[in-house]
């Protein structure tokens, strides 16, 4: 037996409405199927189902606002037991083995669609303000229907959602990344550059600042990746149904790890527009509040690109996992001294390694290649940022 | 302040109108030498003469008729008609007359016309002289519908409507002539397109107009005894309609119970339960209910035009249904 849960559609999404149902109970899905729709603060997403196997049961009805995870429906997978064959009809045609009756359209009037859940049009608009889960509420109102008066009390006894948040940040990783890879068709280009211009511009600007106010690199690399998207719109952009869609804004995601294992992608907004100084305050908050577990929901959804850097974890490249819907990740790594040619001599020099991961759908290599080369250009002229 | 029945609030006014403005006379069958068929017109014969208080041929097409075409004249004429069954008969006067002149003639002509009639059932009149058909005229543009429920508004509804420069109806539900209430004849004509709240109430609407206000009001005592705050809002104009008092009592209790005595099919009260769903959908937390007649002919039988008629504890059990103590 498998569960339908609620996916989460998003890091930012809490909770979603089950909007229809494509299936009835006893259908047959096979993964990838598309059988429900769901309702989120972007709209209306068709929902697949990740295993084979029978439509069991379904959980929710129509219209129910749920929390991500909520089980919605439960799916007898391909081995799993049948269920009992119902008592052998007493007309002897219907052989025992014979195959279930196929699946009925939804739309036929004996169809066992879902009762949708009895729950007034204001009582269903309370919890939705108050946050209550009514799917299982019993309801005291006309034909047992949750009112009002249910959903107070609901929200009165309620616990707050706290339960295994570092589960729930797993479990939301884990879809965005699995749907990810599924859906999106990532081809990666690298590149490594002498990083001793960005370095030494670090060293001559820091040498008169107060701890507080110096400059990391990591900021150096957020700003000239704003700026560099400024000729590349198809790296800040959406796939949508099946079409590319240019984002309105360059909102620089920074993929920041956190002590318990989670993973935050706050964004700097309009970061093409911010100068160096503003662009480092940026990443000091969003560093600041990650860890503290402060940051804004809309923060971290309004990424419109995400850059990684594994800066102080000694590696030299990442290839990274596109959060979608965006169409692309740029990773930094460690700079470090490495053999380097200068006019023909071999030198020590901070090298960096830097990597695009694309959306096919949303671009090409060729063009990844050409914005790899115009980022280290641009940080080969630190003064210029 | 005094003591008044409805039916001599109305003869009240009636008179103060015929006193104070000489364009104004009364017509309809039996209105003079008999005194009005439910006695409202009794003594104005003798008082304003026959040029002002006319009988007229049981002819309603013809006598409506003229009652427009005065109006269209200059004068000011209210016309009775003796129930609602009968103005059938001069509905096209109604209807392709009195509502569409102002606007055929580009606004040139105006009908300043009021028509009153009896409505509704209770006195076992049977099916030709008992049925609610008021909501058939509000569906009307161009026309005002009213409906006095107490004492003090069958007298300033009268007064409103002769003030009005458009055809006003007013129905009398035949129940009321003879209660009682109080009365300042002072207060002025009454505000048209004004629904009031006649109880307050917390925990469910009880939207009614005319000859239910009664009933309305005695299911909310007993609902009060049974620990249920019933509010109830009286409509008093069905056109225009108070839209924004039905929301805002809707918005309070959440829960509606409509009681008309027009049958449920096609209804006024579908036109309410309508609006609501349009327009305070998210504010409901129970079904709407609805109180009507019976789809019958309303019944001679006592008992059967009991059974056919809302009643308040039909309203009751509807109350406590919304609540789930049904």
């Amino acid at each position: 037996m498998a569960e339908f849960v609620m996916p989460s559609l998003g890091s930012d999404m809490t909770a979603g409405t089950l909007v229809l149902w494509r299936v009835a109970p006893g259908q047959v899905v096979k993964r990838g199927d598309i059988i429900a729709e769901v309702d989120t603060d972007k709209g209306v997403i068709e929902v697949e189902v990740f295993v084979s196997g029978r439509i069991e049961k379904l959980l929710v009805g129509e219209g129910t606002h749920v929390p991500v995870g909520t089980a919605l429906a439960v799916i007898a997978e391909e081995g799993d037991p049948r269920p009992q064959p119902p008592p052998a009809a007493p007309r002897a045609a219907a052989p025992p083995e014979a195959e279930p009756a196929p699946a009925r359209s939804l739309h036929s009037p004996t169809a066992g669609a879902p009762m949708r859940q009895r729950i007034s049009p204001s009582a269903r608009r309370m919890a939705r303000e108050l946050g209550v889960d009514f799917s299982h509420l019993a309801g005291t109102g006309p034909g047992g229907a949750i009112t009002r008066d249910d959903v107070k009390r609901a929200a009165a006894v309620e616990p707050p959602a706290e339960a295994d948040a570092r589960t729930r940040m797993r479990q939301a990783i884990a879809r965005a990344m699995t749907r990810s890879n599924r859906e999106i068709p990532h081809y990666y280009v690298a590149h490594r550059m002498s990083f001793s211009a960005a370095l030494e511009f670090l060293e001559r600007t820091n040498a008169d600042r107060i701890p507080a106010e110096r400059l990391v690199y990591g900021a150096l690399l957020i700003r000239a990746v704003a700026l560099a998207l400024c000729d590349f719109p198809e790296l800040n952009a959406r796939w949508e149904n099946d079409a590319l869609v240019m984002s309105p804004g360059i909102h620089v995601g920074m993929a920041i790890s956190l002590r318990d294992g989670g993973l935050v992608v706050p964004a700097i907004l309009d970061a093409d527009r911010l100068s160096l100084d503003q662009t480092m305050g940026a990443l000091r908050d969003r560093v600041e509040r990650a860890r503290r577990g402060q940051l804004r929901a809309s923060e971290l959804s309004q990424g419109t690109v995400t850059v990684t850097s594994l800066g102080e974890r000694g590696v030299e490249s990442v290839a990274g996992v596109i959060y979608p819907p965006q169409t692309a990740l740029v990773g930094f790594g460690t700079p470090a001294l490495r053999p380097w040619v200068v006019d023909g001599q071999v030198v020590a020099k901070p090298v960096l390694g830097m990597t695009l991961a694309g959306d096919h759908r949303a671009s090409n290599g060729h063009r990844g290649a050409a914005f790899l080369n115009a980022l280290e250009k641009l940080l080969s002229q630190p003064r210029e940022l | 302040m005094t003591r008044s029945t409805y039916r001599e609030a109305i003869r009240l006014a009636l008179a103060t109108a015929l006193e104070a403005d000489s364009r104004v006379l009364l017509m309809g069958e039996d209105v003079g030498r008999y005194g009005g068929a439910y006695a409202v017109s009794k003594g104005l014969l003798e008082r304003f003469g026959p040029e002002r208080i006319r009988d007229t041929p049981l002819s309603e097409s013809g006598f409506l008729g003229a009652g427009i075409g005065a109006a269209l004249g200059g004068l000011r004429p209210i016309v009775e008609i003796m129930t609602v069954n009968f103005s059938l008969l001069a509905l096209d006067q109604v209807v392709n007359n009195a509502a569409t002149l102002r606007h055929m003639s580009g606004g040139q002509l105006g009908v300043p016309l009021v028509v009153r009639m009896a409505t509704g059932g209770g006195r076992q009149l049977a099916a030709q002289h008992s049925h609610s058909l008021e909501g058939w005229y509000a569906h009307v543009p161009g026309i005002k519908v009213l409906a006095p429920a107490t004492v003090q508004d069958a007298h300033d509804m009268l007064l409103a409507a002769l003030a009005d420069a458009d055809p006003v109806f007013i129905f009398e539900h035949q129940l009321l002539y003879p209660t009682e209430g109080d009365l300042d004849p002072a207060r002025g004509p009454a505000t048209i397109g004004q629904a009031l709240v006649r109880r307050e109430g917390s925990d469910v609407s009880l939207v009614t107009y005319g000859g239910s206000l009664g009933k309305a009001l005695a299911a909310s005592d007993e609902l009060a005894q049974a620990g249920i705050s019933a509010e109830v809002l009286e409509l008093r104009t069905l056109r225009p309609l108070d839209v924004e008092a039905i929301e805002a009592t809707v918005t309070k209790t959440h829960r509606l119970v409509i009681i008309d005595e027009g049958w449920k099919t096609g209804s006024f009260s579908a036109e309410i339960a309508a609006l609501v769903a349009e327009r305070v959908f998210y504010e409901l937390d129970a079904p709407i209910a609805r109180v009507c007649s019976a789809e019958v002919p309303i019944p001679y039988a006592k008992h059967l035009e009991d059974a056919a008629l809302p009643q308040v504890p039909a309203i009751v059990v509807a109350a406590k249904e919304l609540l789930g103590r049904g």
